[in-house]
């Protein structure tokens, strides 16, 4: 049901950094995910590669998922070291799901120090879980904070019973403040995720989970318009009808209503979904968001999780050629990132790591032209903006159009950063079209 | 020469058992020393019999005439694929006879006393659409006689009395006849008295037959070879043949259809179209049964085909007269006019790579058809293409098919409209075949093409049809019941209106009963406007229209509604006008688009994000840009998607 993996290249034998070397410096960032596919219903809108107990046929494979996890952990820091990637500490380990608290504290626990063990981790470094509100009480919140997390992000979505009925989810809106208000005093830091443009929800009723979440006096909050992702109960049920298809100019007034509420009570926007208060001068931002948004490297863990790393060259098997001697050679071609992405299934993962396989299941070279366009793609979302001197090609009567048109901010521009204004934001993926000539 | 006498014999041995009961003859195929009388080149003309059938689309005529050629022994019954005679694959799928075709069959009719008379009948093979009635007027000509063919289950239908009113002209035998009596829905009594009404003849007098299982087919033939007059020509005098077809073989170049209807033509000679003055060596004449047989020659009266050499049928026209070089005649045969495109549409590659290929496919079918017209057009919309002329709106229909099925183009064709005269104030005319060329300023009159449309239906019809009729600007000229309960309404309708979906009204508010027919009958001054679509302020060219005052608002209405459901939005507010001159008329509004961006782009998202946009270019590629507009071409295509006239076409040439 999860969406599908990307086309990609086949892995070979030896894993998915097979033939790659890395070219570049102990500078860039490392982040590990760590995916946990389990949840205990499966709400109507959610297209995440996330199983419930039913689908899996028994409990099995979540009470040994710590163990298979820490198996994979063990295989990256092998195939990183031979592939002569910089050993690097970790900056940041989210957590993220389906619902990763399904497990119990302490297997999320097992795997964070496993990570400690295969890299260290960096004096400060984030750690974050996402949490479902009704998944965890107070003792599994110290119990996280005392095995090292920093941070939590709860599933909030609403304040309002019938729009969280329309999203099936089963929490209860009262455990907010109060899930919050436990993390909080077990030292985590606290966002809330909240979902807008949902059927049937009002303004008013929008206005009110903004309320409601900003009550709370949360530093961060993630606000996504709810998309109809393919292969959902919801699609099916717009499909066919039953449930009206989310609008676009709708959810337009809720991401302004919500910037506007947001920033008035302190927390101002760092990435176009998320928000952050400043804490001693700097916002209390996602570390790990950043990490992906700049393009620093990462591993992630788990069935179906993606991972990544910048510049470096790969054998090109394609290239190989058999010589007068029957000498097979090869030729080296630079690649500027390389991407995989593993198996989907948390079976299928369980068994490539038991017979010590990689659970790679598919990668893909990047070309100078994609990792641009990746770049641009995601460097674009953050608010502080892109050097316009550092876009490939940079046509000033682009940028100036754009300025024009009030979509980036036209005294950024004049000093070279190109950065989305609350218009231009609304309309990120139309101006990433047009600026990269698409 | 000669084959087909052995494929003849075959099959008369053959008869009995074919047909059981059918007509107690012996054989009705002429015996080989009879056969003798009736070689081509050397028949006389009282041995000829050259006849056509006329009949409504789907009457069975093509049927009728597959049963001739295997009664004759034309055909040998394992070689009879049905429809013989409907050559082209169009033809074939659609059912419909496009071009004619003409095939000769021997005959023999045995006196009491047993004395066999041997006969020569040339087919002759009509196309049965009204699109097509310049080209059924030519293959009349060819003709003494005309079998009027009429369906026992549907009765007369309104091509049946176009075809029989120009047989009429043409003072033809006619000889009217029921087919399909097999069917038990057949009511031949009541439809044979509505025909013996028309002819004039006693009901008794109608055939009947079934064309399906052969069922008074020989009687039929019998009775062509009694009634049709055998022509009559001097075979003294210089040469004078009719074209009544010209078709372009990929192998053989232009093959033209020919009638004699003095002296003769033979091998090797040169002849003259006198219409050109172009001459040429004839390379083979022959006749046609069914395949094409070399012949010594064709004398008075025969029917036959010429190859010359020539490629394009442009060369060799139909209604243009056929004569020797050397000796020729002075005086034409009447007759030859130029067929006039009547309906005009504009085809564009969707693809614009595709026009020089657009204009070799239309230059190959120019070689088939000498009634299709195209010159190059430019849109500021659609880029480079043709404005191509047509003779109705299924001849537009079926070039548009074949460019797109044998020639792989992918087209937006702008909706059909028809020729306008516009006479400005200082007497000077302009004709417009393009709506964009409408011209401004001072305008006297404006004058449209209008038809004498004839309509048949049941009589609890009438006043729906006079609604509708009217709500078109027709003039009802007169009307008459054909029976108690069906009648027949004769109109004067602008073409502009019939080309634009009348059909598919006529037959939803008849429930699918009435049947049309029409031609040309001259021109109408009428108070037209030009009505243009402008976006955002740009004037759209593929979009205007000419249009009668008191329907330009409904027009400037519909399309304006049409194109804001069709026009993705865009970053900015689109307008969308429609406007007589600088005065609007409608207007609406795309409003801007406030939000296109995905909310989560995180680790996993990344490829598949990545990939989404990569893929935008390819959908780029498929966007026209009019000023700022993006207009996708689908928009063109669903805005312009002529899908009711095409729908017409398509219901008319069933019907
Ligand atoms: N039952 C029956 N069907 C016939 C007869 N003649 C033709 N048809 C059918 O009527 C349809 C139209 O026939 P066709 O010969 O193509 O008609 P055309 O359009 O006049 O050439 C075809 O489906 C034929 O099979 C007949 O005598 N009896
Ligand atoms: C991995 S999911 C959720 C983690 C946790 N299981 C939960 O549901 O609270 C991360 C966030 O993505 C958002 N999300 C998931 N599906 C979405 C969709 N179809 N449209 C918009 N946001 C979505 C929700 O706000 C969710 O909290
Ligand atoms: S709990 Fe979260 S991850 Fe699980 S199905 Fe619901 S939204 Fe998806
Ligand atoms: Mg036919």
């Amino acid at each position: 049901m999860s969406p599908a993996l990307p086309d990609g290249d086949t892995v070979p034998g030896g894993g998915p950094l097979d033939g790659w070397t890395a070219d570049y410096d102990r500078q860039r960032g490392f982040s590990v995910y760590v995916h946990v596919p389990f949840c205990k219903v499966r709400c109507g809108y959610c297209d995440f590669n996330t199983y419930t107990a039913t689908e899996l046929g028994g409990g099995a494979s979540q009470a040994a998922y710590a163990q298979t996890a820490a198996l994979e952990i063990d295989l990256a820091a092998r195939q990183l070291d031979q592939a002569a990637v910089p050993s690097r500490a970790v900056q940041s380990v989210f957590f993220g799901g389906g619902t990763p608290t399904m497990l119990p504290a302490t297997d999320l626990a097992v795997i964070l120090s496993r990570v400690q063990q295969a890299w260290s981790l960096e004096a400060g470094a984030e750690v974050t879980t996402e949490a479902n509100p009704d998944s965890v009480d107070q003792r599994y919140l110290e119990t996280l904070a005392t095995a090292g997390f920093t941070r939590i992000s709860f599933g909030m979505q609403s304040a309002v019973p019938h729009v969280l009925t329309t999203l099936e989810r089963t929490h209860d809106p009262a455990r907010i403040p109060q899930v919050v208000e436990w993390a909080k005093q077990a030292g985590l830091a606290v966002s809330l995720d909240l979902i807008y443009g949902t059927p049937g929800e009002s303004l008013d009723d929008w206005r009110r989970s903004v309320d409601v979440a900003l009550s709370t006096r949360v530093d961060h909050i993630s606000a996504y318009a709810l998309v109809v992702e393919d292969g959902t109960k919801l699609a099916t049920q717009v499909r066919r009808g039953m449930v009206e298809m989310p609008n676009a100019d709708d959810q337009a007034d809720k991401y302004e209503l919500a910037d506007q509420a947001f920033s008035e009570a302190g927390l101002h926007w760092y990435e176009i979904s998320n928000w952050a208060r400043e804490i001693d001068g700097k916002p209390a931002a996602c570390q790990h968001n950043l990490a992906y948004w700049r393009g620093d490297d990462w591993w992630g863990i788990g069935p179906g999780a993606h991972s990544y790393l910048a510049a470096g060259y790969f054998e090109d098997e394609a290239a190989h050629a058999v010589g007068i001697d029957n000498e097979v050679t090869s030729t080296t071609t630079q690649a500027h990132g390389v991407r995989w992405w593993n198996v989907k299934h948390p079976r299928s993962y369980a068994a490539k790591l038991e017979s010590a396989a990689s659970p790679a299941a598919g990668r893909e070279f990047l070309t100078q032209e994609q990792a641009t366009l990746e770049r641009v793609m995601l460097g674009i979302r953050l608010s502080e903006g892109m050097t316009i001197s550092d876009l490939p090609d940079p046509n000033p009567a682009v940028i100036a159009g754009f300025v024009a048109r009030g979509l980036i901010d036209g005294r950024a521009a004049l000093t070279g950063t190109l950065k989305l204004t609350l218009r231009g934001r609304l309309l990120a993926d139309a101006l990433i079209t047009e600026l990269m000539g698409l | 020469m000669g084959q087909w006498w052995i494929a003849a014999r075959s099959v008369a041995v053959l008869y009995p058992t074919l047909f059981p009961g059918v007509r107690s003859l012996v054989s009705p195929i002429p015996s080989p020393s009879a056969g003798k009388l009736i070689k081509p080149a050397a028949t006389a003309p009282e041995l000829l019999r050259n006849f056509c059938i006329i009949a409504h689309i789907d009457h069975g005529k093509s049927t009728l005439a597959d049963r001739m050629l295997q009664l004759t022994g034309v055909v040998e019954q394992r070689a009879m694929r049905a429809q013989y005679l409907d050559r082209m694959d169009i033809e074939r799928e659609r059912g419909i006879t496009i071009k004619s075709q003409a095939v000769r069959m021997p005959w023999a009719t045995v006196d009491e006393d047993g004395t066999e008379h041997p006969f020569a009948l040339n087919m002759i093979d009509t196309p049965g659409h009204v699109d097509f009635t310049y080209e059924v007027s030519r293959s009349l000509a060819a003709c003494e006689g005309a079998v009027l063919l009429v369906d026992a289950a549907q009765g007369i239908e309104a091509q049946t009395l176009a075809n029989l009113y120009l047989a009429m002209d043409n003072e033809l035998e006619i000889i009217p006849v029921l087919n399909k009596i097999d069917l038990p829905a057949a009511q031949p009594e009541k439809y044979a008295e509505e025909i013996a009404g028309l002819v004039g003849v006693e009901p008794s007098e109608v055939l009947k037959v079934s064309g399906k299982t052969g069922q008074g087919v020989a009687e039929l033939l019998d009775r062509i070879v009694e009634v049709v007059p055998a022509p009559v020509g001097n075979a003294d005098a210089p040469s004078r043949a009719m074209i009544f077809d010209s078709v372009y073989d990929t192998f053989r170049g232009v093959v033209t259809y020919v009638r004699v209807v003095d002296g003769s033509l033979n091998p090797r000679e040169r002849i003259s179209m006198m219409s050109t003055k172009a001459t040429h060596e004839l390379l083979e004449i022959g006749v046609i049964s069914p395949e094409p047989i070399p012949t010594e020659g064709l004398g008075v009266g025969e029917v036959g085909y010429l190859i010359t050499g020539v490629k394009d049928v442009r060369q060799s026209k139909v209604g243009d007269t056929v004569t020797t070089m050397h000796h020729g005649a002075t005086e034409p045969l009447a007759g030859y006019s130029d067929p006039k495109p009547m309906v005009f549409s504009g085809l564009y590659p969707i693809d614009g790579s595709d026009y020089p290929a657009l204009r070799d496919a239309l230059d190959k079918l120019k070689l088939n058809d000498a009634a299709l017209n195209y010159e190059p057009e430019t849109s500021v919309a659609l880029g480079f293409g043709f404005r191509v002329g047509f003779l109705g709106l299924l001849h537009l229909e079926i070039i548009r098919e074949r460019l797109d099925r044998e020639f792989g183009l992918a087209l937006i064709s702008t909706a059909p409209n028809v020729i306008y005269d516009v006479v400005m104030e200082d007497n000077t005319e302009i004709n417009v075949t393009n709506p964009s060329e409408f011209p401004g300023g001072k305008i006297r009159e404006v004058r449209e093409p209008v038809v004498r449309a004839t309509i048949l239906a049941p009589s609890e019809f009438i006043g729906a049809i006079m609604e509708l009729c009217q709500s078109r600007r027709g003039d009802l000229l007169g009307m008459d019941y054909l029976s108690a309960d069906r009648v027949e309404m004769r109109y004067t309708l602008p073409l502009a209106e019939i080309v634009f979906d009348f059909f598919d009204q006529l037959k939803s508010k008849t429930r699918g009963y009435a049947s049309l027919d029409y031609e040309p009958s001259g021109e109408q001054v009428a108070d037209l406007v030009k009505v243009d679509i402008l976006l955002q302020g740009e004037q759209v060219d593929a979009f205007s229209a000419i249009v009668h005052k008191e329907k330009a608002y409904a027009y400037g209405v519909m399309m304006t509604a049409k194109l804001k459901d069709l026009i993705p939005r865009q970053q900015f507010e689109v307008p969308i006008q429609a406007a007589i001159g600088s005065r609007v008329i409608a207007r609406e509004t795309i409003r801007a688009i406030r939000k296109d961006v995905l909310a989560k782009c995180y680790g996993g998202d990344i490829s598949r994000k990545r990939k989404l946009l990569e893929k935008q270019k390819e959908g780029k590629k498929r966007m026209k840009t009019i000023g700022r507009v993006d207009v996708p071409q689908e928009a063109f295509i669903a805005a312009l998607s002529s899908e009711q006239s095409s729908k017409d076409a398509k219901d008319a040439k069933k019907k």
